[in-house]
C-alpha cells in the first residue's frame, strides 16, 4: 500500500519472537493447567472432556468455573451464561489490541482472536512496537500448548504432581503482569496511575457486582477518569484536530524523548493504519470530522 | 452430569470465542474517533493494575504469599531483567521461602 509499511515490516516481531514473548505464559499456565486437570478428574469429567474444553474453549478462569459449576449439578445454559458474563473482559481486550494490529484480512484476525486470553492480550499489547498476525500466532500458540497439554498432565498425573508446585508457582503469572507492566510504569506516570485506579476500583467492584463485570467496571473507569484528567489538564490537546493529538495523551505518548526510545512504534504504527499520516487523504477528513 | 459436556463445551466455545473476534473482524480501527482510540490505547495500563490486584492478594490463603511475591516480582522488573526471569525468579524465591519456612 504505501512505502512506510513496507520498510517498517522488518521492525515488527515476527513468529519467532511470539513463541519466545510467549514463554513466560507457557510458564505461567503450566500450574494452572495441571491443577485444572486434576479438578477435572475429581469433578469426574473424562479425560476427552477435560482436554476437550481446553482445546476448544481455552480460558482459564471459565474452565475453572465451568467445574464448580458441574460439580454442584448446574445446567448447561446456566454454565454457559456464567462463562460469557466472565469473558465479557475480552470484548475490551479486543478493541484495545485492534488498535496495536495491522489491518490484514478479516480471516487471519479471527484465527488470532481465538488466542487472546488475559496473559496474550498483556504480552501483545505492553510490546513497543505494532503487532502483526505471525507475532500473535507465535504468542497464543505457545500459550495454547502449555494450557492443553499441561491440562490433559494434570488430568493423568495430577495426584502424583508435588504439592509446592502450586504453592510456588500459583504467584507465576501475576509475576509476569507486573513484569510486563514495571517497565512502562517505571517511565509513565500515567500508566501508573492508570493501573493503580484500576486496581483500587477492582478491589472495591469485586465486592459489588458478580465476577466478570468487576474488571471491566474497573478498566473502564480508571481509563475514563484518567481521560477526564486529561481533557482537564490540557484541553487543547485533547481537542486538537488530527491523528497526533491521540499519541500525545495516551501513555504511549508522555514525553517526546519516552516516544523515540519506547513507544517510536506509535508512530510506525500510525503510518501503518494510515492515520495521522499526512499521505492519506482519508485521516484528514476523518480527523476533521470526528472532532 | 445429565447432559453431554460436549454440547456444554461447544456453548462455552461460543460465548468464549464471540467476544475475542468481533472487536477484532467488525471494528474498522481506522474509523473510530480520537478520543476512543486513545482510550482504547489506555486500556492495557488499567488491564493489568486489576488484572494483577487485588486477585494477588488470593494465591496463598496467607495474604502476604501474593505481598511479597508482587513486591519481588516488581524489584527483579526494576532491575530491568527478561520476563522470563521476572517470572521464574518470583516463583523461586517463594519456593525457596517456602522451603525455610517463612510462610
Amino acid at each position: 500500500m504505501n512505502r512506510k509499511r513496507m520498510d517498517n515490516s522488518d521492525t515488527r516481531p515476527g513468529f519467532v519472537q511470539g513463541l519466545s514473548d510467549g514463554l513466560s505464559i507457557a510458564i505461567g499456565y503450566m500450574p494452572i493447567a495441571l491443577t485444572f486437570g486434576l479438578l477435572a478428574k475429581n469433578t469426574g469429567i473424562s479425560l476427552a472432556h477435560t482436554v476437550g474444553m481446553s482445546l476448544f474453549v481455552f480460558a482459564g478462569a471459565s474452565q475453572f468455573m465451568a467445574l464448580g459449576l458441574i460439580g454442584i449439578g448446574t445446567g448447561v445454559v446456566e454454565i454457559v451464561f456464567s462463562t460469557f458474563i466472565v469473558n465479557i473482559r475480552h470484548l475490551l481486550m479486543s478493541m484495545s489490541l485492534n488498535e496495536k494490529t495491522l489491518p490484514e484480512s478479516r480471516l487471519k484476525r479471527g484465527i488470532y482472536a481465538f488466542g487472546i486470553t488475559d496473559e496474550v492480550f498483556a504480552v501483545a499489547s505492553t510490546r513497543e512496537t505494532d503487532v502483526d498476525s505471525r507475532y500473535l500466532y507465535g504468542v497464543a500458540l505457545m500459550a495454547y500448548l502449555s494450557w492443553v497439554l499441561n491440562s490433559g498432565i494434570g488430568y493423568i498425573a495430577g495426584s502424583a504432581l508435588p504439592v509446592s508446585i502450586q504453592g510456588g508457582m500459583g504467584i507465576a503469572l501475576y509475576a509476569m503482569f507486573i513484569g510486563l507492566l514495571v517497565p512502562t510504569v517505571k517511565k509513565s506516570v500515567k500508566a501508573l496511575l492508570l493501573a493503580v485506579l484500576a486496581g483500587v476500583l477492582n478491589f472495591l467492584f469485586s465486592k459489588l457486582f458478580p465476577a466478570g463485570w468487576a474488571i471491566v467496571a474497573a478498566t473502564v473507569g480508571a481509563v475514563v477518569v484518567v481521560e477526564l484528567i486529561d481533557v482537564v489538564k490540557k484541553p487543547a490537546a485533547a481537542e486538537t484536530p488530527g491523528g497526533m493529538s491521540a499519541e500525545d495523551s495516551s501513555v504511549g505518548g508522555v514525553s517526546s524523548a519516552q516516544q523515540n526510545e519506547n513507544y517510536g512504534a506509535g508512530k510506525d504504527r500510525d503510518d501503518g493504519k494510515g492515520r495521522s499520516d499526512k499521505e492519506s487523504c482519508g485521516s484528514e477528513m476523518e480527523g476533521g470530522s470526528e472532532l | 452430569m445429565n447432559y453431554n459436556v460436549w454440547v456444554l463445551i461447544l456453548g462455552m466455545a461460543l460465548v468464549t470465542y464471540i467476544p475475542r473476534m468481533a472487536p477484532m473482524v467488525l471494528i474498522d480501527a481506522e474509523r473510530l474517533p480520537n478520543h476512543l482510540v486513545r482510550m482504547l490505547k489506555n486500556i492495557p495500563y488499567a488491564a493489568l493494575g486489576a488484572l494483577i490486584f487485588p486477585g494477588i492478594l488470593t494465591v496463598d490463603q496467607n495474604i502476604w504469599f501474593g505481598i511479597v511475591g508482587g513486591i519481588i516480582a516488581g524489584l527483579i522488573a526494576l532491575s530491568g531483567a527478561h520476563l522470563v526471569v521476572v517470572v521464574i525468579g518470583t516463583v523461586l524465591s517463594l519456593t525457596s521461602l517456602l522451603k525455610i519456612g517463612v510462610f
